[in-house]
């Protein structure tokens, strides 16, 4: 008889609990992220497609085109080209090719490069109809955010 | 003349009543199976629908023109007179138990002697159609809820006519409109605070309300639907309207439960202060037992079948005895 009660008062009480706590949320706040509208900002050790980073100074890219990120690419999707300009004192790149398909995000060429002139973006809406729109060219989409 | 113009008068008000009726029936599910999204998402700190109109007001439009535009299938094997006449059988008696239930002093399509006992004989036809739903439905899902449904029903049937019972002895009639009318004034001549009568009262609208979620087939008591156990249980195998016509049912039944819960115990169109009484506080008090049944439903998980069958023949069956027999000792003292 005992345990009947007490089963009926802690039954009433947990439920009531349970009651109290759905409530409670009802006036917070959602947490939910209008995506087409709003997105969240990533994080900074976010790892997207790589990009190429410009000289503040210059506004010029960073890369002297030494083909260390290409050759240290496992899957070979890096290709470029570059070439001395008269009376420069180092290279620079004129043709930076990244074949995003095969990529795998892995960073291998951010960490082999010297110069720091790659890193990682924060592009995530990489959606497309043709696989061509992943062959990217970094220069062209590097110079278009510049221009943004 | 005279008695032609009554029978004119009497024809129109009866067409303006069932349509009325119909219309509070059928507009009571749209926006309820709105808020029964809305109403979740506020508690998993969500939005919930908010794209079709403004805050998502013409949803229920939406889900209307989706499942009028589902094609009505029939399984092969089928009994296809049962299986039609199913969906009918449980939207029909809840939308007639609505025309006895008094909204105020002066709105009620009939006011019956046997109010009360007009709606427990309806309101136990749907238990009867959602049964033959799954029956027909030639299903094994379907056919698990079926016999689910009438073991439910037969449970949580007897606390709630047992309470009635004890409320019935202290009221002294099955009218509902006298019963409302007992109640008048402050909200201690309410039912619910008749302590005088038995200090269990109360606790007899508990029960009243645990037997109207379970009666009417909510979470966490919704064995007969399941979703995550037996697909959707009893209504597996219907389609477009045939399953939006349980759909209404299942708030109309809602409705009717609040309804009832309101006359019986919470004063029906009485304000608790005693100023003002009329059809807004009766919608108030109704509203806020609808919303009560979809908090409950969001906040706890769906009970197994034997712990729904041990609440019912355990717990709720003798404290409706206790309250009954309280009630009756009370009763003889006085």
């Amino acid at each position: 008889m005992w345990n009947y009660l007490k089963e009926i008062f802690s039954g009433g009480y947990s439920l009531l609990v349970g009651m109290w706590i759905t409530l409670r949320h009802t006036f917070r706040r959602p947490v939910t992220v209008q995506y087409p509208y709003e997105s969240l900002k990533m994080p900074a050790r976010y790892r997207g497609h790589i990009q190429l980073v410009f000289d503040a100074a210059t506004g010029q890219p960073k890369c002297v085109a030494c083909m260390a990120c290409a050759r240290a690419c496992p899957s070979n999707c890096i290709s470029l080209e570059g070439h001395k300009p008269e009376g420069a004192t180092r290279r620079v790149v004129s043709k930076y090719t990244l074949d995003f398909t095969s990529c795998s995000l892995c960073g291998l060429c951010v960490e082999s490069c010297s110069f720091d002139a790659l890193e990682f973006s924060k592009d995530y809406n990489l959606a497309a109809t043709k696989k061509d729109e992943y062959v990217m060219d970094l220069m062209k989409q590097a110079q278009g955010k510049q221009e943004k | 003349m005279s008695l032609s113009h009554e029978f004119i008068m009497g024809l129109v008000r009866l067409t303006l009543y069932v349509v009325g009726l119909i219309a509070f029936a059928a507009f009571n599910a749209a926006y309820l199976s709105l808020c029964e999204r809305k109403v979740p998402a506020w508690f998993q700190l969500r939005y919930g629908p908010k794209e079709v109109g403004p805050f998502g007001l013409l949803q229920p439009v939406a889900d209307g023109v989706k499942l009028l535009t589902k094609q009505l299938l029939v399984q092969k094997g089928s009994d296809v007179l049962l299986f039609k006449l199913a969906p009918v059988m449980v939207i029909t008696p809840a939308i007639m138990c609505l025309a006895v239930i008094p909204f105020s002093e002066t709105l009620g399509a009939r006011n019956i002697n046997l109010g009360l006992l007009a709606i427990f004989s309806f309101s136990a036809i749907h238990v009867l159609g959602t049964m033959l739903g799954g029956w027909a439905s030639y299903n094994k899902y379907a056919s698990i809820a079926a016999a689910r449904v009438v073991a439910q029903n037969i449970a949580y049937e007897i606390p709630l006519l047992l309470v009635i019972v004890a409320l019935v002895m202290v009221t002294r009639t099955f009218n509902l409109h006298e019963i409302v009318a007992q109640q008048a004034g402050a909200f201690w001549h309410w039912n619910i605070f008749r302590l005088q009568a038995s200090p269990l009262m109360p606790l007899a609208f508990l029960i009243f309300f645990t037997c109207m979620l379970a009666e009417s087939n909510r979470a966490p008591f919704d064995m007969i639907e399941a979703e995550s156990e037996l697909v959707a249980g009893a209504f597996t195998e219907y389609s477009g309207m045939g399953f939006g016509l349980f759909f209404i049912a299942e708030y109309a039944n809602i409705v009717v439960g609040c309804s009832l819960a309101t006359v019986l115990f919470l004063g029906g169109w009485h304000c608790p202060f005693g100023l003002l009484p009329g059809l807004h506080w009766f919608m108030i008090k109704m509203y806020v037992l609808c919303f009560a049944v979809i908090w409950v439903r969001w906040s706890f998980p769906r009970t197994q079948f034997y712990g729904l069958l041990n609440l019912s023949w355990k717990f709720l069956i003798p404290l409706a005895f206790v309250h009954l027999m309280l009630t009756a000792v009370m009763l003889k003292l006085a």
